[in-house]
C-alpha cells in the first residue's frame, strides 16, 4: 500500500500523511512529474482557490504528468480543491482544470440563507456500490469545507451527493478518477475506511 | 439537510501546557494538551480549537513543536490561535496539517493581515475571533489581546469588517460568560450572526448541552466550550467529556 501525495504547496499535507500512515500505508511525497508517473497510486490534495492551484501545478510541470498518469488506469484521488482540479473548469477563476472529469464547479447560491462556506459534518450518501465507499456505516459524516461545488457533465460520474440546501456531489468516480469535496483526513473512523479503500484500490 | 452543527472543544494552552482561565484571568494548570487532543479524538469530537493564550501577550510566537504533535493526533479539523501576525507564520501552521488560523489582536491592529492570510489559505481556513464584554449602557465592545484592550468597535462591527477582509468564519466569545456556566449571550450571538453571512461559533458561558440548542437558535453554526468539557463538578476537577455522537446529530433535527 503506497500512496504518492502531491506537493504542489497547496493543502494539509501533514493532515493526509498523518491518517495514511495511523493505517498502515507507505507514504511518499511527489512534487515532480518523474515522481508522479512512477507512483502506484496518486493523492491529490489542496485548500485554496481553484487558479492558484492550477498555476502551482503548472509551476511544478505535474499537469500533463498527472494526465498521463490517470490515463494509465492507475488510482487518482483528489480530495476538496483537488477534486475540483480533476474537472475542466471552475466560476472561482479563468483557469482550465485537469480536464479528466468533464464538468466544472459553481458557487453554492447563499440568496436561499445558507451560509458559505459549507463548513462543517455532513453525511455523504453513495449513489452506487463502489470499492471506494466500502463498508460505510449509516451513521457516516464527514468534514466539509468549500465555497464551490462540482457539477460533472455526466451524472454517472457521482459516487456520492450530499445535501447542503441543494443537493450537490460529494463525490465522484470516473474509472481510476476519483475525488471527494469532504476531507476523509479530517473524518475520524468515516474518512479513514475511504483512505484504507483508497490504498488498497 | 443532513448538516450537523459542530460541538466544539477549546483548549487553552500556556507555555505548552493545557490551562483553565476564568474570565480572562488567573491560569489553572489543568495537564498535558496531547492526551486532551487524543482523548477527544477517541470521542471522535468535530472539532478542537487550540488558543496559546501567551502567544501575543507574552511574545512568545507560534509554538510549531506542540501544533505538530497535535496534528498528528487530531483526525478531525484544528484551528490554532495565538500569535499568528502574518500569511507566512499562517501557511506553516496549515502545511502542519493544522486546518485554520484564528486571528484576535492582529485582525484589529493590522487589518490587511487578516486579507493577506486569507488570500494565501483560502477564506475558509481564516478565522477571526471577536471577544466581546457587555458596556454598562448596553451592547458590547469588542476587545483584544486577551480582552485587555478596546477596538471601539461593536461586536457586530468587527465581524462584519472580518468577513469584508476575508475572514471565512468568526468566533465570538464572551468575556463576561467565560468559565461562569451561566449558559451563552444568545443576544450577542444574534447581533453578530444578523451582521455575517459567514459561519459563526459561540463560545463562552455553556455549562450543559442544553445550552447547546439556544445558542444555535439564536443563529451560530457551531458551539465551543472550554470548561464544560474539561472540568467537571463544583470543585472543577479536570474531566475530559463530550456529549455522545448521537446527541450531537440530534442538535440538527431540534
Amino acid at each position: 500500500m503506497t500512496v504518492s501525495i502531491v506537493d504542489y504547496g497547496l493543502g494539509n499535507l501533514g493532515s493526509v500523511s498523518n491518517m495514511l500512515r495511523r493505517i498502515g500505508a507507505e507514504v511518499r511525497t511527489v512534487d515532480t512529474p518523474e515522481g508522479v508517473l512512477e507512483s502506484d497510486r496518486v493523492l491529490l490534495p489542496g485548500i485554496g482557490a481553484f487558479d492558484e492551484g492550477m498555476r502551482r501545478l503548472h509551476d511544478k510541470d505535474l499537469v500533463d504528468p498527472l494526465r498521463e498518469f490517470a490515463a494509465s488506469g492507475r488510482p487518482l484521488f483528489g480530495i476538496c480543491l483537488g477534486m475540483q482540479l480533476l474537472l475542466d473548469s471552475s466560476e472561482e477563476g479563468e483557469a482550465r482544470g485537469l480536464g479528466l472529469i468533464p464538468g466544472g464547479s459553481a458557487r453554492f447560491d447563499d440568496s436561499s440563507g445558507i451560509r458559505v462556506p459549507h463548513m462543517g459534518w455532513s453525511s455523504a450518501d453513495p449513489t452506487r456500490e463502489d470499492a471506494l465507499v466500502a463498508g460505510l456505516p449509516e451513521d457516516r459524516r464527514f468534514y466539509f469545507v468549500h465555497s464551490y461545488r462540482v457539477i460533472p457533465d455526466d451524472a454517472a460520474a457521482i459516487l456520492a451527493t450530499t445535501d447542503y440546501g441543494v443537493e450537490f456531489a460529494s463525490m465522484v468516480r470516473s474509472g481510476s478518477v476519483m475525488g471527494a469535496q469532504f476531507h476523509p483526513e479530517k473524518s475520524h473512523t468515516f474518512g479513514m475506511t475511504i483512505m484504507r479503500n483508497f490504498a488498497q484500490l | 439537510m443532513s448538516h450537523f452543527p459542530r460541538v466544539i472543544p477549546v483548549l487553552l494552552v500556556s507555555d505548552g501546557y493545557l490551562v483553565k482561565p476564568v474570565k480572562f484571568r488567573g491560569d489553572k494548570y489543568i495537564g498535558d494538551p496531547i492526551n486532551a487532543v487524543r482523548i477527544f479524538n477517541e470521542k471522535q469530537v468535530d472539532e478542537l480549537v487550540i488558543c496559546d493564550i501567551d502567544a501575543t501577550t507574552k511574545g512568545s510566537g507560534v509554538n510549531y513543536t506542540l501544533l505538530e504533535e497535535i496534528a498528528s493526533e487530531a483526525f478531525m479539523p484544528v484551528g490554532y490561535g495565538g500569535g499568528v501576525t502574518d500569511a507566512e507564520q499562517a501557511r506553516r501552521i496549515t502545511g502542519i496539517g493544522i486546518e485554520k488560523v484564528i486571528l484576535n489582536t492582529v485582525a484589529f491592529d493590522r487589518p490587511e493581515a487578516v486579507r493577506e492570510i486569507s488570500s494565501a489559505l483560502g477564506s475558509s481556513s481564516t478565522v477571526v475571533s471577536v471577544d466581546a464584554k457587555r458596556r454598562f449602557t448596553g451592547g458590547w465592545d469588542a476587545y483584544v489581546a486577551r480582552g485587555s484592550r478596546k477596538t471601539g468597535l461593536s461586536p457586530s462591527e468587527a465581524a462584519a469588517r472580518a468577513q469584508q477582509l476575508g475572514a471565512g468564519e468568526v468566533l465570538v466569545s464572551s468575556i463576561d460568560r467565560e468559565s461562569t456556566f451561566e449558559g451563552y449571550d444568545t443576544r450577542l450571538i444574534s447581533s453578530v450572526a444578523e451582521a455575517v453571512s459567514v459561519p459563526v461559533i459561540a463560545l463562552g458561558g455553556a455549562s450543559a448541552f442544553a445550552d447547546f440548542a439556544p445558542a444555535l437558535d439564536a443563529g451560530a453554526s457551531a458551539v465551543a466550550a472550554g470548561s464544560m468539557f474539561v472540568l467537571n463538578g463544583k470543585h472543577r476537577a479536570v474531566l475530559i467529556s463530550y456529549p455522545s455522537p448521537a446527541d450531537v446529530r440530534s442538535l440538527a433535527d431540534r
